[in-house]
């Protein structure tokens, strides 16, 4: 039987994904993370606990910024679930370097298809509605286990269904595979081609590959990526420089970039022409006061705090993350969509440990 | 003459290996203690030195008059003299512990190399110029020969060389580095003082808070801020645990004078940050998942967690955070702590609380913890006795004379 948070959640799936103006929206979320929250209380044990610390009461209602919110880093040490065990189709894991604690989610059946369809939905308003010849800017070895996810595999998985032709442009040793992409750009030569990867590997495998090679592709693409500036950040390659980067390896002109994270998969926000993140209807974002946790206006950074309509399966519709963002408005962008736009400007700066007991002890 | 190690990753930053002597001294030799007259006396003229509480903290023991204080509890007619060469490996984030274990040793009588954290901190070279310039005046010839201080990585081979020579080794740094350590074999007479991972609690009559004027209080929670906040709460000895002794009503309001005190403090004096803030709620998310006697959380701004316990669960205290949250919990009889004191105790802070209270609670209860216990304020003052070891008598050994 379907729950009445269900029939909503598909209706909005059926709806335009950037066109409620956020009078309506806050309406429409007060009612429906409420009731989420509540489903979440009675599901998941571990949630119930917590969300009475924090302060919840399960009769009642609660404005959106009430909600409880967990940090992200909640999911890398326990499994949260709102469904049965026998239930979970797919469990999504965050990209963790070996040794580090990954995040673990749980998809149930409708969870999981919520995602894909919101990340078709919110894809569709930046592509258009036909399907492209796909490339893949990484190595088939990504995709191993069909029930174990990645996040650079579920959003490769999740890409490859926008697109047409899907081909991966790297061999296992991350190399670019000319014969195929030679082959491929051959036999789509009057398509506009889409582009598909993470943000560092396209600027390693991709850019930085085609400039030892003395290489230079001209193609009319439209390239997305996500998954995140740190290892960019660290050698001082910003959003302007990428573009630029990849207009004149690969003379890409449309290049757009997404933040989101393997905790709220599908509901990810996309970078339009004015070069600014938006909100879709599936999920948007509250700006918290990194030390205080209080809301935020428009113009003042801090942490980030998400909250979709999408995770029923596992307790993850308010989430803190670690990033520091910015909204910029909402309503009134230029490029016609409605909703809140930000700017992420990175993550929180690490803890300088004091204390008496070695952090690095055994490195 | 001892042989000490050269290694391409071996950098010798104060005293030179080719004229290294590995004899002892009686403890607090006359030279020894001129050295740290003049130290202190250097340190404290230098006006940097204003600007690091720490250094100054330092300065401020190994001042003539201390040195000359602590000496008179040592002097008890045995005769005693260093081990010899004390090898001591340093934590990486407390600046100023290694000139605190160098100094401890070297008043023991010992000979020392210093291995100095790899992690740069202005408190550190500040110090290491100080003495090294010190060392190569007269008349400190001979102690300038007695010690070396070292930088290197994580080489195991060094630590070994270290370790084959030492007499004594001085481990702090918590569990892990005490197990690495431990892995390369030292002579057999040698012994090892380890400084584990230990965890500190304060004890506060509630009546007592009840009863003090505004002016006392504030000056009590200072103390105690200084107590719990100047190493991020994360030292071995800062308070993660306040027990309220008294009745429930008591200890509801002397709880809130207390912590609203504290709070202004905190404001005006600690600067909270986003990822410690982030860290506290993940704590409170893992205890309201993991335990079954939390009875309410109070956290206003972030800046203070009170996270308030029905009971004691075993490993409260090993449950860390730091940057301010605290468990809370009330007894009005101590001897209901008591099953949950294990060896990883080691200070307690008290107000509000008699000697005679306290000296029954820790004789009639057979705990296997608490090494300390000093009134709120005194948990950082590092000393001769520290962690359960007096380290004058266990750095030297004893000549049996008849």
């Amino acid at each position: 039987m379907k729950t009445r948070t269900t029939v909503v959640v598909e209706e909005l799936l059926a709806t335009p994904p950037f066109g409620m103006e956020s009078g309506e929206k806050r309406g429409l979320y007060a009612q429906e993370l409420s009731d989420l929250t509540l489903h979440h209380y009675h599901c998941c044990p571990e949630y119930r606990r917590l969300s009475c610390l924090l302060g919840y009461t399960p009769d009642a209602r609660m404005a959106v910024e009430e909600i409880p919110f967990i940090p992200v880093r909640l999911f890398k040490e326990y499994d949260l679930l709102s469904v049965g065990k026998q239930d979970i189709i797919k469990t999504m894991t965050s990209s963790g370097t070996s040794g580090q604690a990954v995040s673990r989610i749980y998809l149930d059946k409708t969870t999981a298809a919520y995602q894909t369809k919101a990340l078709v939905r919110i894809v569709s308003s930046f592509i258009g509605n036909k399907r492209l010849p796909l490339l893949i800017v990484d190595s088939p070895s990504v995709i191993k286990s069909r029930a174990l996810f990645s996040a650079r595999g579920a959003g490769i998985l999740g890409f490859s269904m926008l697109g047409r032709d899907a081909t991966y442009m790297l061999d296992e040793n991350n190399q670019i595979d000319f014969a195929r992409l030679d082959a491929f750009l051959e036999k789509h030569r009057s398509s506009r081609i889409l582009f598909f990867g993470f943000t560092f590997i396209i600027w390693e495998y991709l850019c930085q590959a085609l400039r030892r090679e003395g290489r230079r592709l001209e193609i009319d693409g439209i390239l997305i990526h996500g998954g995140g500036w740190k290892q960019l950040t660290s050698i001082a390659v910003d959003n302007a420089t990428f573009k630029k980067e990849l207009r004149e390896t690969c003379g890409i002109q449309s290049v757009c970039n997404y933040y989101g994270m393997v905790e709220q998969t599908g509901s990810i926000f996309m970078e339009c022409s004015q070069g600014v993140l938006h909100a879709s209807l599936y999920s948007d974002l509250i700006i918290r006061d990194p030390v205080t946790f209080s809301v935020l206006p428009v113009g003042q950074p801090g942490l980030v705090q998400l909250v979709s309509l999408l995770p029923s399966s596992y307790p993850g519709h308010s989430i803190l993350t670690e990033d520091i963002g910015e909204i910029l408005g909402e309503d009134d962008c230029p490029c016609g969509r409605k909703g809140r736009y930000f700017r992420i400007h990175g993550r929180v700066k690490n803890a300088e440990v004091r204390g008496c007991s070695d952090v690095d002890a055994t490195q | 003459m001892l042989m000490l190690p050269s290694d391409d990753n071996l950098k010798y930053v104060i005293g030179d290996p080719a004229f290294f002597s590995g004899r002892p001294l009686r403890p607090f030799d006359t030279v020894v203690r001129t050295f740290l007259a003049r130290l202190s006396k250097r340190l404290i003229a230098d006006a940097a030195t204003r600007s690091m509480p720490d250094v100054m903290s330092f300065a401020w023991w190994c001042r003539k008059s201390n040195i000359e204080q602590q000496a008179l509890i040592y002097d008890d007619n045995i005769l005693r003299i260093g081990r010899g060469l004390v090898f001591h490996v340093t934590p990486t984030n407390v600046p100023v512990n290694f000139a605190f274990s160098w100094v401890f040793s070297l008043l023991a009588g010992n000979a020392n190399v210093v291995r100095l954290p790899n992690r740069r901190f202005p408190q550190i070279e500040f110090l290491v110029q100080h003495i090294k310039r010190l060392l190569d005046e007269e008349p400190f010839g001979h102690i300038s020969r007695m010690n070396v201080f070292v930088i290197y990585g994580h080489e195991d081979r060094i630590n070994a060389a270290f370790s084959a020579i030492a007499d004594a080794r001085v481990l702090w740094g918590g569990d892990a580095t005490i197990h690495t350590i431990r892995k390369f074999p030292q002579p057999a007479r040698s012994v090892d003082i380890c400084f584990a991972n230990r965890y500190s609690f304060c004890i506060l009559g509630a009546a007592q808070i009840i009863a003090l004027e505004q002016s006392n209080l504030d000056r009590l929670v200072s103390r105690f801020f200084n107590d719990a906040y100047i190493m991020d709460q994360n030292a071995c000895s800062s308070p993660r645990m306040v027990v309220w002794y008294g009745d429930k009503s008591q200890a509801e309001q002397a709880g809130d004078r207390f912590w609203a005190t504290l709070r202004t403090i905190v404001e005006g004096r600690y600067e909270l940050t986003a990822i410690s803030s982030v860290d506290k709620l993940m704590q409170a998310c893992r205890d309201a998942i993991e335990l079954d006697c939390l009875s309410e959380m109070r956290r206003g701004d972030n800046r203070i967690y009170r996270i308030r316990l029905d009971s004691l669960p075993e490993d409260i205290i090993q449950r860390h955070c730091g940057s301010g949250y605290f468990y809370e919990y009330t007894t009005h009889n101590l001897d209901q702590i008591a099953p949950i004191i294990t060896s990883s105790f080691q200070t307690l802070t008290y107000y509000g609380v008699s000697r005679e209270e306290l000296t029954s609670f820790v004789s009639k209860n057979q705990i296997s913890g608490i090494d300390r216990i000093v009134p709120v304020g005194e948990a950082m003052d590092i000393g001769l006795v520290w962690d359960g070891y007096d380290l004058i008598r266990t750095l030297s050994r004893v000549c049996d004379i008849h």
